[in-house]
């Protein structure tokens, strides 16, 4: 049981939802825009998160729509990981957010909620970075469209009452080869030791990763070095992890010793799956 | 239902029957079942959305009612296992002896039955990624994916 009171609002327009966030700001109710919900559920019964109000954004056209337009795919932040997964239209995200916990959560676990949590893997996110994806925000001044690279700096930047409605994905890449590669410690749902994607594009591939550290990231000069296709594949690896971009984690999960042999091998292996090596 | 209040009234849809609660807005949809309409098929296990002992049907999928709250269920329809009566996936668990315990049961068949009803002809890959969501303390997994295997279109040829 949750341990505390909050109010709950459904607002079927994104102009309702960031005027409701400031208005109950202003009230100090601490809101939070609610999309699946689970994290607001699971961390709120342990009082790791507080709230006076949740915001329940899935009512909101924008934020659930799931279409193809002038070869563009728009995805809602409400879409659940099993509609992303199920619809097939970007089987990069699909994948990857097919490792995310287990397949009944992921009927209510959604797009924005995975890139927004407070949880450090955010998976979701990876196709998104690969694929130079913009995403709108909508805040108090309107809505912006940004690309994800410019706005993802170890989570969503978003400033106090924005709101992540929509990512916008060039369908050129929705072809492209990829692969997802997830290593867990032993079972099969579980958080990420290493979780890698990647593309190839016409030039080079290109690399995400999860769980290897404290956030997910996309390294451009990782992908720099492992597209030195002179140099042996296995010289390249070793060089890319001394330019990630923090320490390692160490956790019960993995020590950091464990993560960076688990790291070298799935990257191999990574690469040697989507054509690089 | 109200916006903004911390008891509001709740129209739910429960076994198709329309049943009227109150409830506080952070109060979960598994929490509601139980303690307020009775239907106490619904298990209380992990109350973190791993265990999946609390899974319901809600428009013909399966949703674990622990990360659920009362509230995003107003006006969709919600079955628990009460509301399942001599379903093909309940007598296959009796037939192929799928249970132990029973704690994860009324979780594991409504999982299934949500399966069956959605992927008549789901893989062996399928099955499993649905069949993860549910955890059996004394390990009854392979009787369990008999089971639905053998309601299963495409299961039954493999058993």
């Amino acid at each position: 049981m949750i341990p505390f009171n909050f109010e709950y609002y459904e607002p079927s327009t994104i102009q309702e939802a960031v005027h409701l966030f400031k208005v109950l700001d202003d009230q100090g109710k601490h809101p939070l825009y609610y999309s699946g919900g689970t994290e607001i559920i699971t961390l709120g019964r342990i009082n790791e998160i507080y709230t006076g109000a949740v915001i329940d954004i899935k009512n909101i056209p924008e934020c659930s729509t799931l279409a193809i337009h002038n070869e563009k795919l728009i995805l809602g932040c409400a879409l659940t990981l099993s509609e992303l997964h199920d619809s097939g239209l970007f089987p990069l995200l699909g994948e990857t957010g097919a490792g995310v916990a287990d397949r009944t959560s992921r009927n209510k676990i959604t797009l924005g909620g995975n890139i927004c949590s407070q949880i450090i893997y955010r998976e979701a996110v990876l196709p998104l970075l690969l694929t130079d994806s913009e995403v709108r925000i909508a805040g108090p001044g309107g809505m912006q469209q940004v690309p994800i690279n410019q706005i993802f700096n170890q989570k969503l930047q978003l400033r106090k009452g924005e709101l992540f409605v929509q990512s916008i994905t060039d369908t050129s890449y929705i072809h492209m080869p990829y692969t997802a590669v997830k290593k867990r410690k032993v079972s099969a749902i579980d958080y990420p030791l290493v979780t890698i994607a990647a593309i190839r594009t016409n030039s080079m591939i290109r690399l995400a990763f999860s769980g290897v550290c404290s956030f997910p990231f996309r390294s451009q000069m990782i992908e720099e070095i492992i597209n030195r296709h002179q140099i042996p594949l296995q010289s390249r690896v070793e060089e890319a992890v001394n330019h990630l971009p923090a320490p390692i984690l160490d956790d019960i999960k993995g020590s950091a010793a464990y993560r960076e042999f688990v790291f070298k091998n799935t990257l191999f292996d990574t690469i040697r799956l989507v054509g690089g090596g | 239902m109200r916006d903004g209040a911390h008891v509001v009234k709740i129209e739910l849809y429960v076994n198709r029957e329309g049943r009227s609660v109150v409830a506080r807005p952070a109060d979960t949809l598994l929490h509601i079942l139980r303690e307020e309409l009775g239907l106490t098929g619904a298990k209380p296990g992990c109350n973190n959305g791993d265990c999946g002992a609390c899974t319901v049907v809600m428009d013909g999928w399966p949703m674990k009612s622990c990360i659920m709250l009362a509230v995003e269920a107003a006006g969709r329809q919600v079955t628990t296992i009460e509301g399942l009566r001599d379903t093909p996936i309940q007598r296959a668990f009796a037939e192929k002896w799928a249970f132990q315990c029973g704690y994860c049961t009324p979780g594991f068949i409504m999982n299934c039955h949500a399966l069956i009803q959605n992927r008549p002809d789901a893989t062996d890959e399928i099955i499993t990624d649905w069949l993860q969501s549910n955890i059996c303390r004394c390990t009854g997994y392979k009787e369990i994916s008999e089971a639905v295997k053998s309601v299963l279109v495409t299961g039954k040829d493999t058993l």
